[in-house]
């Protein structure tokens, strides 16, 4: 039977989970608006169509078969003996949510949390594939991710799978850990956004025949700025429901766990607004947003496990990371990413997964806070992880992308892009006033 | 070379996958792991060759 962490947990920190996981869809909302704020005026109202549209096919996904093959730690599940092991590799429960126990009990606020957090790592593919990116074809994915990728990885790490079972299994510290979803929700989402990115090719006019990519800014800084508060809110509910029902924690430990989100974010966001003032001659505010969101992604690896002064640090180089592969990818890999998800999620996803084998303060017995974790095995643990995604989830998420694609092309025409996304999949603008006018079209 | 590359990610998945279940001593173990890592940045530097993604420049 594989062990439930959550089985002592008191009625208070249900409760506050409860509470915790409600501020979720605050995250959601900060994504959409970034993705907005950082495409093109003539994809705006597309592109938040798209968000909402995203998060309902997430839901219903999740709630058809994504749950069931998640399961929750202790639940029923395919379990393989390899080596005289047992490797718990997909959750067997019902359909449709049938015979849950929908009435507080842990494994039911993990299908809350779950359906709120599978609609966040789909949101952010919507950053990499804005202005190109069909309606239905960006559901379909969806689907795909909700409904199969995001339920299997997440039950090997919240599910009582085989990389939470590392630890017990081969002692590889406390198995891997991921308090908020720094790799399930956003390098799974990161992942999938660059998959995205590569599938959908650049938009018209991001490159020049000798392939020097020009810019395209974003059409609206106040919706991301303002992306960036929100997502601030929802990550500290994100992180913290994430500590009580995943690690134990208890309620009063929430409070470094919030504290550590938000050092790791505000670290993140300076840092790139430096590295941009000193590279440029002044500071960047789509890039400065990108590291914010990359320090809140970073934030939710090791944010229950480490000392508010590691979280800083965590910060401080997720927004030198995030602001250097922004670059790296728009110019030496031609991805065109218009919201810097790749980076931001992806990158800032993974490094949070490092974070926790460099900072964490796992105890022998495997609890909270305490002195530093000189177990090399947790560090073995989370470089497994980080395996996984990229050796698996990675080629998975492509693999099931690019057969989509076949059935049903996922770039919109080449008239959709002139026209814009508004006009072309919807029939009106998000802002008819205006004029719309960019000359990407034109031979450079 | 794109399907070469994504068979390497897998194949340096699988080698992390089987050092766990297959090595007991840690410092073998580390090492295929990270053998295994090593595979997949091979890989992914091949994936990420075959996607010259300029297709907007180009239309």
């Amino acid at each position: 039977m594989i062990p439930t962490p959550t089985a002592g947990v008191s009625y208070a920190a249900m409760l506050l989970c409860l509470a915790f996981i409600f501020l979720v869809p605050c995250a959601a909302a900060g994504l959409a608006l970034i993705s907005t704020g950082l495409g093109r005026s003539r994809s705006a109202s597309h592109s938040m169509l798209s968000a909402m549209c995203v998060l309902a096919v997430a839901a219903l996904a999740y709630f058809v078969c994504g749950f069931a093959w998640q399961g929750f730690a202790g639940g029923p599940a395919h379990v393989a003996s390899v080596g005289g092991k047992e490797w718990s590799w997909l959750a067997s429960g019902h359909f449709f949510l049938r015979h849950e126990a929908l009435n507080g009990t842990p494994a039911s606020l993990a299908a809350l949390l779950g359906m709120l957090s599978v609609g966040l790592a789909a949101l952010i593919p919507l950053g990499s594939g804005a202005d190109r990116w069909r309606l239905g074809a960006c559901c379909a994915s969806t689907a795909v991710l909700a409904g199969w990728t995001y339920p299997l990885f997440a039950h090997w790490v919240w599910g009582g799978g085989w990389l939470a079972q590392l630890g017990t299994n081969y002692g590889l510290g406390r198995g891997f850990v991921d308090t908020g979803g720094a790799g399930t929700i956003q390098a799974v989402g990161g992942l999938t956004a660059l998959s995205i990115a590569w599938l959908l090719g650049a938009r018209r006019g991001k490159y020049t025949h000798d392939g020097m990519p020009t810019a395209i800014p974003g059409h609206n800084g106040v919706l991301v700025i303002l992306g960036c508060v929100l997502a601030l809110l929802g990550w500290l509910g994100l992180n913290s429901a994430g500590a009580i029902l995943y690690n134990g924690a208890e309620p009063g430990q929430t409070a470094v766990t919030a504290i550590n989100t938000i050092l790791s974010a505000a670290t993140a966001a300076l840092t790139a607004a430096v590295i941009t003032q000193a590279r440029f001659g002044k500071p960047d505010a789509s890039l400065t947003a990108n590291g914010w969101i990359g320090g809140l992604a970073a934030s939710s690896g090791a944010c229950a496990f480490v000392s508010p002064a590691a979280a800083a640090v965590i910060g401080l180089l997720t927004g030198a990371l995030v602001t250097f592969s922004v670059e790296w990818f728009e110019v030496h890999m031609s991805v065109d990413d218009p919201g810097g998800s790749i980076s931001a999620h992806a990158m800032g996803g993974l490094w949070g997964v490092l974070s926790v084998g460099l900072f964490a303060r796992i105890s022998a017995t495997g609890e909270l806070g305490g002195q530093a974790n000189g177990d090399a095995g947790q560090w073995l643990a989370q470089l497994v992880g980080i395996a996984t995604l990229i050796g698996f989830i990675l080629p998975m998420t492509y693999g099931l992308n690019w057969v989509l694609d076949l059935v049903y092309p996922q770039r919109v025409a080449t008239e959709g892009e002139r026209q814009g996304m508004d006009l072309y999949e919807l029939g009106a603008g998000a802002y008819p006033e205006f004029i719309v006018h960019s000359d990407e079209f034109t031979e450079r | 070379m794109r399907l070469f590359g994504f068979l390497l990610l897998l194949a340096g998945w699988g080698i992390v996958v089987g050092a766990l279940a297959l090595l007991v001593a840690d410092t073998p173990r580390i090492a295929f792991v990270l053998a295994g890592i090593g595979v997949e940045i091979a890989g992914l530097v091949m994936v990420i060759r075959a996607h010259p993604v300029r297709r907007g420049a180009r239309e």
